[in-house]
């Protein structure tokens, strides 16, 4: 494992924990963002580019603007009195860590099995559009809907009904 | 340990820790964070399989983790515009206060 390994590591696991345990709304949509950025060097890493530079301007450039107006417009930044985990905040914490367990368990039970091919996969531009628009055409266009249905959806969701005060 | 090991130990902390959060804040935009975090580390695994598996010329791990990224991005844009809704009917973002299906 290189040194380049632990720090992107440390740096995602750092921002994802954050995220999910800091008070202010705002500071959490921020690490999120760190670790959205770690996520994104760890493909870099693995040779995946194009899958890295879609998470840089997807997750970055896209969902985290979006997190933050979605906490601007509701106000949520101010941290509630009563605190901001729920009552059952000990039974999820359980959840999680044996989720953990499980999949930490199954990874080192298979760690001989797991497949390790050394060579650096080289994929150029033209591969990724000949794939996109060869044998992933009918997903490419699947998602293509999804994205005009979703748009649409978020903006009739979010709008203002008539007659109600704004 | 291997390189591929490394990666989704790491990936399955990511996915525990999106869990905790999804499970234990109460504020709803926290919660979808969460669930934002739960799929980048499902992407993580899908693109390390398709990095120390065999044929990564088919380029099928990338390729699943793009289209995941798209769907994903879509899912956050919904989810935020329910959160808004939700927001201007109750005035709270609080989980625990919306416990009524009655619009």
């Amino acid at each position: 494992m290189s040194l380049v390994f632990w720090i992107l590591a440390a740096l995602t696991v750092f921002g994802a924990l954050a995220a999910v345990t800091l008070k202010n709304t705002v500071h959490c949509a921020l690490a999120v963002t760190v670790a959205f950025a770690g996520l994104a060097l760890f493909y870099l890493q693995l040779d995946a580019q194009f899958a890295g530079f879609a998470q840089i301007l997807v997750y970055i450039g896209a969902v985290a603007i979006l997190v933050v107006f979605a906490i601007l417009l509701t106000r949520g930044s101010e941290t509630p009195k009563d605190g901001i985990f729920s009552p059952s905040w000990f039974a999820g914490t359980t959840v999680a860590a044996a989720v953990f367990g499980v999949l930490g368990w199954a990874i080192i039970q298979s760690i001989h099995v797991l497949p390790h091919q050394t060579a650096t996969p080289s994929v150029s531009v033209k591969q990724i559009g000949d794939s996109l628009l060869g044998r992933y055409v009918l997903p490419l266009e699947i998602v293509a809907l999804l994205l005009t249905a979703a748009l649409v959806g978020a903006v009739i969701v979010a709008m203002h009904e008539k007659g109600e005060p704004k | 340990m291997t390189p591929l090991a490394g990666y989704l130990l790491v990936a399955a902390l990511v996915f525990a820790i999106g869990l905790a959060g999804a499970l234990t804040r109460r504020n709803a935009i926290l919660v979808l964070i969460g669930i934002e975090l739960m799929l980048n580390a499902a992407n993580l695994n899908l693109i390390a399989f398709w990095r120390y598996g065999p044929h990564p010329e088919l380029l099928t791990g990338m390729m699943f983790a793009v289209f995941s990224i798209a769907v994903a991005a879509a899912e956050a844009a919904v989810g935020l515009g329910l959160v808004i809704s939700i927001y201007r009917h109750t005035r709270t973002t609080d989980i625990d206060q919306m416990n009524r299906m009655k619009g």
